[in-house]
């Protein structure tokens, strides 16, 4: 392994951390990676965007995010916090709704301009039945709300559209 | 560690007022958390707190680069008495019972929810940031605090009783969402943040909307309470401060 990384080592490093929530993903295939910036002679920057105001894991992710550029070869980094434009589930790539439908939680259907917005209901990602049903809209954490589907009786987790 | 002193930019007043909003609301909220009466309610309110939470963070976060004094968001929650909060008096009422605790929300959320979407488009850019995402995560809020109102309005006899109940108790506590003064006159000049008075027709749409559906009637109000915005609250705000501040206050400093 060379010593100075390059900037596509140090933006994959960064891509790659896993979402300590729901760590089936990363946090590049969650959207949630707005920029990477490696010059030669300063700190690498990283600029990250929260998905919920409340997010618990924004620090945990800030944290990992920067153990992983060190762990790739540059001791110097920087993460930022960036607002704007907000996050929404629109971002969230085909490879990562892929595996968040394998681990069993059905990804988001589409955000749309509004937040609630009249939409299917989510497929089962177990039997992939169109016929759920909403148990709750407020799950284990602020992304998800919680169903049920009708078809094969098992309960799972919903992103939600934002 | 002495109480910090309030900041003199009328930006990080304003800013400090709808910080303080939120977290009095949310710390008010999580009190439910071990009281609810079903395990569902519990998540839907630990989640509408920890929403608030995020955004009273977000707000404290950005009165300290306005406030340039190197103050951080631990400073503003926990180093200033009650005096020197400045939500409006809505958000302290007590939580009493699930009918006021919802009831208290529907009149928040209305509000919320409006502010939210004139303030993403704040002169501002981190303000108009924060409103971005504010303003989403309000929605939800009203989408669930409305519902629950039409439950609990449209429901038994009882629940009715305690929704009017709890309608009658705070409709006093809207009139200061609305109010102008010098601050909101002066920000509203340069874009900063919307005119109070012109989030009152849109509000009152959607609660008449809502409370139309629930049968519940607001009663007429001689005078509407004032005073939050300008740190005059009552004896509640001052018992929530102790409890939250306490650890804080005992071990200055304090970190984990």
């Amino acid at each position: 392994m060379s010593t100075v990384p390059t900037a596509e080592e140090i933006t994959l490093a960064v891509h790659g951390v896993l979402d300590p929530e729901l760590p089936v993903v990363t946090i590049g295939e969650l959207g949630i990676v707005r920029a990477v910036r490696v010059p030669v002679n300063a700190a690498v920057e990283v600029d990250l965007t929260p998905t919920y105001s409340g997010c618990p894991a924004v620090e945990v992710i800030r944290d990992a995010v920067v153990e992983a550029v060190r762990a790739a070869g540059r001791p110097d980094v920087e993460v930022r916090s960036v607002l704007s434009p907000a996050w929404t589930t629109d971002w969230i790539s085909p490879e990562g709704r892929e595996k968040l439908r394998a681990a069993g939680i059905a990804p988001p259907g589409p955000a749309g301009s509004g937040p609630v917005t009249v939409s299917l209901p989510p497929r089962c990602p177990r039997c992939d039945s169109g016929l759920t049903r909403e148990l709750g809209f407020f799950g284990s954490t602020a992304c998800k709300a919680r169903y049920q589907c009708t078809s094969c009786r098992e309960p799972f987790e919903y992103v939600k559209p934002i | 560690m002495a109480d910090i002193d309030l900041p003199s930019d009328v930006r990080a007043i304003f800013g400090l007022r709808h910080a303080d909003r939120a977290l009095v609301l949310a710390q008010q909220i999580t009190g439910w958390i071990t009281h609810a009466h079903e395990l569902d309610e519990e998540v839907a309110l630990a989640n509408l707190g920890l929403d608030l939470l995020g955004q009273a963070r977000l707000l404290y976060s950005f009165v300290g680069e306005v406030d340039d004094r190197g103050l951080c968001e631990d400073d503003y929650a926990y180093r200033r008495s009650d005096r020197q909060f400045y939500n409006p008096l809505l958000v302290e009422q007590p939580n009493g019972d699930f009918a006021d605790t919802m009831v208290r929300q529907l009149l928040h959320d209305a509000y919320a929810v409006e502010l939210w979407s004139r303030l993403s488009t704040s002169s501002d850019p981190q303000l108009a940031a924060i409103a971005g995402k504010a303003v989403k995560e309000t929605a939800y809020h009203l989408r669930h605090s409305g519902t629950w109102v039409v439950r609990l309005g449209d429901g038994t006899a009882e629940s009715h009783r305690r929704a009017q109940a709890a309608l009658d108790r705070l409709w006093r506590y809207t009139g200061e969402l609305f109010e102008v003064d010098d601050i909101s006159r002066h920000l509203a000049e340069s874009g900063f943040a919307p005119d109070p008075g012109t989030l009152r027709p849109p509000w009152d749409t959607r609660v008449t909307a809502v409370l139309a559906e629930a049968g519940l009637t607001p009663p007429s109000v001689g005078r509407m309470a004032t005073g939050g915005w300008s740190g005059l609250h009552g004896e509640g705000l001052g018992r929530l401060l102790g409890e939250m501040q306490v650890l804080q206050r005992t071990h200055p400093g304090v970190s984990w």
